[in-house]
């Protein structure tokens, strides 16, 4: 009877239904719409009508533009790249490397898999359009304007790709030291019933409702003059930390220390005691325990962990801009440079495809890792 | 687990703590109360102009920092007690414009202006992310098993979004004749500017900020809603209650804690509001309370930057924080003594 008495009347599914679907188009339509503006000449990407936005007549006159063929084999060539990540790579990696070095292998298949890609959409498929094209009749003429140019000034010209290198260093950092020191403290934290550390997990939640300006407040007077107080340790060649990759990423650690040791521990109390009990029954100690028995199984919870370390380096704006400096820059900070120079609309587009060139690593992200970010926000809800 | 052990394993988080958050937290504190700044001296400057039969000169008293023998400017560092926080607060201006009536003027005071809109912000969002979030995540429980999963990966986007990113996007949509804008002034057949006045601006702040929160509180709910106990919701059903009961009397109550937490988190983040003014490069007319203390941070023309206004405004901030923070502790604190 339950099925029946919880059924809804049709009108109440279809409501539902339709504010759901609005919903959808409200959540991707910002950013669907700048990926759509980066690939059109500004005339177009400005245009009041949506409809000229999309088909870009005006980049499709100065004889940018796509044809039918060039979609089709495009679209194969998105497919193509989304089986071999979803299938193929899979099997491949457990083939060819051991359990233990397997997270080289996804590395490289990754790598591999991304750099492939780019090459085949961007090479080979306006190539072989370009080649074909001519004999196709009406498949052939182009019917959508599509210019990757403001793509090309943003990585080439503007030297985006250096601020791509800071980024990459600052995140990889942030990601690798955030893990290996927050997964020993969530887990003694969580296997510890003492006073100490629910007052020290108190305290980290009290450090995460700091406005990170006031944080960086404190750092700038010290950075700047480090290599002055550094040098009584250090010697002659005492670094100034303002400025320098290695000081943000210890912030950044820093600041993201509360979260992450929350976050683990209740991953690690999710995990039986009984099981390292029994490691140690047998004769390890604790950090043998640690190693051999625990560290096999916590593996979904410190993925989780690391892909929100991930989010906050990466996206983060104000303690990169403010204690990085102009050649150190990352990704963010420089594009906020970017859009405050705007003054042609060129100038706007440029901003935007850079935008786009900061979202789609995101995106990615999203597609590969959906399940452990909805674990992960749901893990800290429930343990409040 | 003994001490020593549980103090290994903590150490080198505790530590990064100290060193990275406790420790700054201290120095800000103390640099509120003291100034540094570049030592003056006054000195006669003659300056000399080429005019037609002879030059004519004029000397003038100027007051010129002093240098050292590299050439670099020398400072000083001295206590000024509560000067910082009254150049910060700047009161007396604030009382002259509050009791003479005037709101605009007490509203121009930065620190006065960031405050308001800072809990403004805080205020109107929260109730629109809760409302967002549980229809949201109504919704989806009510969806097709298939389609549920799509749905989640499209409304993570917004989430996940580098946050100056999301702004920008949104700002671009109705930035001139945006296509929104655009659209909105087909509709409404007038012209309209959404970044000429501050009321416009602040609603597309607010709107930027639900759009990038609602889906972390609907899928936090929508994780509550697989958890609600179906023998109640059935009972009540036979009991005759309706769809609008069982939502307010079972359902409701269930995701009581959960709606708690995310509105613990988000008074936390939407205090904290920064990347909305630059993303909307609102600082003409909108700021908040952490994008002044950035905006004290960074140089000036001068290539100075204040760091003892900043450190006072850091320090007026985190009086807010704990203001905040003081329901949320003494919640833990009675869940901790009353579980154990």
């Amino acid at each position: 009877m339950s099925a029946r008495a919880l059924q809804q009347p049709l009108s109440l599914r279809l409501t539902s239904g339709v504010f759901l679907a609005m919903w959808c188009v409200i959540a991707a339509f910002p950013i669907l719409w700048i990926m759509v503006q980066s690939f059109k000449v500004p005339v177009d990407a400005y245009d009041s009508n949506a409809l000229n936005v999309i088909l870009g007549p005006e980049t499709l006159a100065r004889g940018h533009g796509m044809s039918l063929f060039q979609i089709l084999i495009g679209a194969a060539m998105l497919w193509l790249t989304f089986h071999l990540a979803r299938k193929t790579l899979p099997s491949l990696v457990h083939q060819v490397f051991d359990s233990g070095v397997q997270w080289i292998g996804w590395v490289i298949g990754v790598l591999a898999l991304t750099i492939g890609a780019i090459v085949a959409l961007f090479g080979v498929v306006p190539w072989l359009a370009g080649l074909l094209d001519p004999y196709l009749g009406p498949f052939g003429t182009n019917v959508i304007g599509v210019t990757t140019e403001h793509y090309k000034t943003v990585w080439v010209e503007r030297g985006f790709f250096r601020n791509f290198q800071n980024s990459l260093i600052v995140t990889a950092g942030v990601v690798a030291i955030s893990l290996s020191v927050g997964t020993l403290a969530g887990y003694g934290l969580a296997r510890s019933g003492s006073k100490l550390a629910f007052w020290i997990l108190i305290i980290a939640l009290i450090f995460r409702a700091l406005p990170h300006s006031v944080l960086v407040a404190g750092y700038l007077p010290v950075f700047i003059s480090s290599s002055e107080w550094l040098a009584p340790i250090l010697g002659e060649n005492a670094p100034t930390l303002y400025g320098k990759p290695f000081a943000v990423i210890a912030v950044l650690v820093a600041i993201n220390q509360p979260f992450t040791i929350w976050m683990l521990r209740s991953f690690f109390q999710n995990i039986p005691a009984e099981l390292d009990e029994a490691a140690r029954v047998d004769g390890c100690s604790h950090f043998q325990a640690f190693r051999r028995v625990i560290m096999p199984v916590m593996w979904p919870g410190v993925i989780t962990t690391g892909l929100f370390s991930f989010l906050l380096a990466y996206n983060d704006f104000l303690v990169t801009s403010l204690l990085l400096d102009a050649q150190n820059q990352t990704m963010v900070p420089a594009i906020a440079g970017m859009f405050n120079r705007e003054t042609t609309t060129t100038d706007q587009v440029v901003a935007v495809a850079a935008a786009v060139s900061i979202t789609a690593p995101l995106f990615f992200l999203v597609m590969a890792f959906q399940r452990q970010i909805v674990s992960g926000l749901t893990a800290g809800a429930v343990k409040g | 687990m003994k001490f020593k052990i549980f103090a290994a394993f903590i150490g080198p988080s505790v530590i990064m703590m100290i060193l990275f958050i406790a420790f700054p937290l201290f120095s800000v504190f103390k640099q509120s109360f003291y100034l540094t700044q570049p030592i003056y001296e006054l000195m006669d400057v003659e300056t000399c102009t080429p005019g037609f039969i002879t030059q004519s000169c004029v000397t003038e008293t100027q007051s010129i920092p002093k240098l050292d023998e590299h050439g670099e400017i020398i400072t000083q560092t001295k206590f000024v007690g509560l000067q910082s926080y009254r150049n910060v607060l700047e009161l007396e201006r604030a009382w002259d414009a509050l009791s003479s009536g005037n709101w605009a003027g007490f509203g121009a005071i930065d620190f006065w202006k960031a405050l308001r809109f800072t809990l403004t912000f805080t205020l109107i969002t929260l109730p629109l992310v809760l409302g967002a979030g549980l229809g949201i995540a109504l919704m989806i429980n009510n969806a097709a098993k298939s389609v549920r999963g799509p749905v989640i990966f499209v409304s993570l986007l917004p989430f996940i979004i580098t946050p100056v990113i999301g702004a920008l996007s949104i700002n671009w949509l109705f930035r001139g004749d945006g296509i929104l804008t655009a659209a909105i002034e087909w509709y409404l057949q007038r012209d309209i500017a959404m970044f000429a006045q501050a009321w416009t601006i602040e609603v597309l702040m607010m709107l930027y900020r639900v759009w990038h929160v609602a889906p972390f509180a609907a899928i936090v709910f929508y994780a509550g809603l697989q958890t609600v106990n179906q023998d109640s919701l059935e009972s009540a059903i036979i009991d005759g209650a309706s769809r609008w009961q069982r939502l307010k009397y079972i359902i409701i109550p269930h995701l009581m804690p959960l709606i708690v937490f995310i509105s613990m988190i988000h008074l936390m983040d939407s205090y904290r509001v920064f990347e909305e003014i630059v993303g909307f490069s609102s600082q003409g007319h909108v700021i908040s309370l952490q994008w002044l203390t950035y905006d004290f941070l960074v140089p000036d023309q001068a290539g100075n930057r204040s760091i003892s206004r900043a450190s006072a405004s850091a320090m007026l901030t985190m009086i807010g924080i704990a203001l905040l923070l003081v329901p949320l502790l003494r919640r833990t604190w009675r869940d901790h003594h009353g579980g154990h």
